[in-house]
């Protein structure tokens, strides 16, 4: 029998043929190609979260082969000269050996710092978006408590591997965490003792983060990654309200080939600019610090940019201590109890409960898949304004130090600042926002009412001037048109109705050389058209 | 349009008809997906066009310079010197120039795909039905009562035996299932009460000389650790102290500032106070030697020297412990005892 010739043409056929015999996967398969997502420059912002997670737990791995996370004390013998001689941790010494003896490790050591900043930024301005346009609300509140836990995993897990190189600025970390530790009421020294294995230092904390921090930490973290895209997916994505978009439905592009190919290039793109700041911006230097010493500590001693908030609290807190005295013992609260284990308390139990307290407070329990502009939420937007705010102050009074040095300020001024700041800016944050987003709401209804602002301004007989109103439908015989607010923009300005050619943004000149218009336009109707949203 | 979308609707559909085109396959496909088409066309009008041309030369391009970028980095990582020599040397450009190369080339890729898929790919506009909310009331009642027929199998309702041998017999397994994290628990009675110090235990620089009076000049202020073998080392964490020479005036006013826990630690114009700030533990080491004041840098607690270490400012409660010192027949400072209280953070069970 003649065996028959290959034809590399009908090979992927094949393939798909013996695959499909076996798991019977083209329905389940063809359902995910044909998968509709949404488009919106917003709805990327997660995705760097999860794409700067993908390049850390590469680069991490590679680091996790020439780490020791070990407090042995060895004297250095490695090629930074500065440094030879001394003693110091094992831990130290290989970080050392990443930056300095290990080809390339340097790079991925800082790639590695940087997508950890990233994934911490890119997790908070997600949230910032799922909160201001409300897709937290029902169906998918538990997709919000569980991006929200992710915050604080990541938290967690970066502040384990800032304390891992055992540098001067980590020890004091560490040190500051454990008497955080210890600040709890009845059980702080049990558990610094249970952590620490003894008095701080002692020598098995390293080895502990590191497996919390190669493993334990990463794992919960990719199960809840995993969780909260399953859900995404079951859910569906939410979308902006506009013309043929309902609550029952998504209009967007199949998931493949060009969703796919989008999410694809921009993770190349995150991984770019990761591999450039790596390479051309230079992130703890712990060469610099020098090993940990207990008696030692430098000023401008700062955490990464996400733990700034709780250093700022914990200077803001004013000297109160409470002091017990029961059955001939006295028992202390220290102050720093209330910054650094109360206040975090609070925030993650308020922020997961956020969207059960809306829903009780608005009486809103409904189904929501159609997204909220902010400013039609004025409460909301102004709630989150005030949490940024409050976020703010606090960071910025973390590093009130280098403020008050850099802009020759006192440093006692700086931390009343932050003291009086702390309880005035949040409120005020709420009350502009909310008065801007009235304001905002009140313009759209102003421009469906009487039209579009042209900058044409006419005089009358009587002298007085006008400016003219292009209207959006045809108006009444008092100039009013009644058009209904559909919780999507409004076009304020006159290309944005097809009146004169689009704006050309940027000095990329487009492919598609705009248009200029030919004839008189009309009152856009074409509004109800289906548009991809892109704009 | 229209008409072939009445047609799939009727007739049965047959993937195998040669009239249907590829695209009609695609369309009957996302619509038993629940996805309707609804708007599908190719970017350019005309294929092969001008600007068709153009996009493709861009992306063409794009993957060029990423192929190069890539070669770049290889070369580089390969053949760049890249060990550590002091001064400024080529050797220092390595990371640079890999972050360069492995950045252009991984962007270039990004924006080559991005641009294939904005540009060329054709402009589509979909719209898939969602199935939100809970299932079908049967669906749900058939599954609660396959639910409830699981209890009443086992019959744990009408067996209150099994009820109670099952609570009682499981609930110490569950606690010995977190037994093990008992491993962790330490005691820690004294551990937080003591330091290094005590009485008889001179005061050493950080290499391990001896400290004498004349090492801190007036108005000076260096870290002493015990002279213990590894007195310096973090073994000893909550051991580091700082000896303050103070100018007269002011050692007179530290004297009789002194509270009765305090008296006859100073010996002449020296005290020495622990170094580890009794806010969060790091080391209070900014001395300002105008007004005696102690800062500690972490959350900028400020402490009076002359007055006991009193904290003045900024989140500390309490006094940095003083620790009492001589000075031996040797002309070597020694302490006379551990410090009086606790040093460092608070913590609950604190005397």
């Amino acid at each position: 029998m003649k065996r028959p010739k290959f034809d590399p043409k009908q090979a992927p056929g094949a393939v798909a043929d013996w695959a499909d015999q076996r798991l019977g996967g083209a329905s389940p398969l063809r359902k995910l190609f044909n998968k509709v997502f949404p488009d919106h420059w917003s709805f990327m912002l997660g995705e760097i979260a999860l794409y700067s997670f993908i390049i850390l737990l590469l680069t991490g791995t590679f680091l996790a082969f020439f780490f020791t996370p070990s407090s042995t004390e060895i004297v250095y013998h490695g090629s930074y000269v500065p440094l030879r001689g001394i003693t110091m941790s094992q831990a130290y010494a290989s970080s050392l050996d990443l930056s300095f003896d290990v080809r390339g490790g340097l790079i991925l050591r800082q790639i590695h710092h940087w997508a950890a900043l990233l994934f911490m930024a890119a997790i908070v301005v997600h949230m910032l978006r799922i909160f201001f346009t409300g897709a937290f609300r029902r169906p998918r509140e538990m997709n919000w408590m569980i991006g929200f836990l992710l915050f604080w995993l990541g938290f967690v897990e970066g502040f384990a591997g800032y304390s891992l190189p055992d540098d001067a600025l980590s020890g004091t970390g560490l040190r500051i965490a454990d008497a955080i530790m210890l600040s709890i009421p009845v059980v702080g020294t049990w558990v610094s003792f249970a952590i620490f294995g003894g008095e701080f230092p002692g020598d098995v904390i390293l080895g502990r983060l590191y497996i919390a921090h190669v493993f334990l930490i990463p794992g919960i973290i990719l199960a809840l990654i995993a969780l909260h895209l399953a859900l995404l997916v079951k859910q569906k994505h939410t979308q902006w309200p506009g013309p043929g978009r309902t609550e029952h439905n998504v209009v967007g592009h199949r998931m493949f080939p060009g969703f796919a190919a989008k999410g694809g290039g921009f993770f190349m793109i995150v991984f770019g600019v990761l591999a450039m700041f790596g390479g051309l911006i230079q992130i703890n230097p712990i060469w610099l610090f020098g090993p940990y010493k207990a008696a030692v500590v430098s000023s401008a001693s700062q955490p990464d940019w996400y733990v700034m908030f709780l250093d700022g609290s914990t200077r803001l807190m004013p000297p109160w201590e409470i002091r017990i005295h029961v059955f001939g013992h006295g028992y202390t609260v220290p102050p720093l109890f209330w910054p650094t284990v109360v206040l975090p308390g609070i925030l993650v139990t308020l922020g997961l409960l956020y969207p059960f307290l809306e829903q009780r407070f608005m009486r809103d329990r409904a189904h929501h898949n159609l997204l909220q502009r902010p400013r039609d939420v004025p409460t909301r937007a102004g709630l989150g304004a005030m949490a940024v705010a409050f976020f703010l102050v606090l960071t910025l009074s973390g590093g009130n130090d280098v403020i008050a040095d850099k802009f020759d300020i006192s440093l006692n001024a700086m931390t009343w600042a932050g003291r009086i700041g702390i309880l005035l800016i949040p409120p005020l944050a709420y009350y502009l926002t909310h008065r801007i987003c009235l304001g905002l709401q009140q313009h759209d209804r102003e421009v469906l009412a009487h039209g579009v602002e042209t900058g044409i301004i006419k005089r009358l007989p009587n002298g007085a001037f006008v400016e003219v109103h292009q209207p959006l439908a045809e108006p009444d015989e008092h100039g009013h048109t009644e058009l209904p607010y559909r919780g999507w923009v409004v076009p304020k300005k006159m290309n944005r109705i097809g009146a004169i050619g689009p704006a050309v943004k940027g000095f990329f000149v487009p492919v598609e050389k705009p248009e200029e218009p030919t004839e008189e336009v009309e009152a856009a109707e074409e509004r109800e058209e289906i548009t991809s949203g892109r704009r | 349009m229209s008409n072939t979308e009445t047609e799939h609707e009727t007739a049965e559909f047959d993937p195998d008809d040669p009239k249907h085109t590829r695209f009609d396959l695609v369309r009957e496909g996302a619509r038993r997906d629940g996805v309707e088409i609804v708007h599908y066309e190719p970017r350019f009008t005309r294929p092969g066009s001008k600007e068709e041309k153009r996009v493709v030369r861009f992306v063409a391009l794009c993957f060029a310079i990423v192929g190069l970028a890539a070669l770049a980095f290889i070369v580089a990582y390969v053949a760049w010197p890249w060990q550590y020599k002091p001064g400024s040397n080529l050797n220092k450009w390595y990371t640079p120039v890999l972050g360069i190369t492995l950045g252009l080339a991984l962007l270039f890729i990004g924006i080559a795909i991005i641009t294939w898929a904005k540009k060329l790919l054709p402009e589509e506009v979909s719209v898939e039905r969602r199935h939100d909310g809970a299932s079908p009331d049967t669906e749900r009642k058939l599954t609660a009562a396959t639910a409830m027929s699981m209890v009443d199998e086992l019959g744990i309702q009408r067996r209150p035996l099994l009820k109670g041998a099952v609570a009682l017999g499981l609930a110490p397994v569950g606690v010995a299932a977190i037994m093990p994290l008992g491993g962790l628990i330490k005691n820690h009675k004294s551990d937080l009460l003591t330091t290094a110090w005590h009485k008889g235990v001179r005061l050493m620089h950080d290499d391990g000389t001896l400290v004498r009076p004349e090492d801190v000049s007036a108005g000076g202020q260096i870290t002493v650790f015990p002279a213990i073998p590894e007195g310096n080392s973090n073994k000893y964490a909550d051991s580091p102290t700082l000896l303050i020479h103070l100018r007269d005036d002011d050692a007179k006013r530290t004297l009789a500032n002194a509270l009765p826990i305090n008296k006859g630690a100073q010996w002449q114009n020296y005290v020495a106070y622990s170094k580890i700030c009794t806010h969060a533990g790091c080391p209070a080491s900014l001395y300002e030697q105008q007004t005696n004041r102690l800062l500690c840098p972490c959350h900028q607690s400020q402490f009076d020297i002359t007055n006991n270490a009193r904290p003045i400012f900024g989140p500390a409660t309490r006094r940095l412990p003083q620790l009492p010192i001589t000075v031996d027949s040797d002309g070597y400072f020694v302490a006379t005892s551990d410090y009086k209280v606790p040093i460092g953070p608070g913590f609950w069970e604190r005397p």
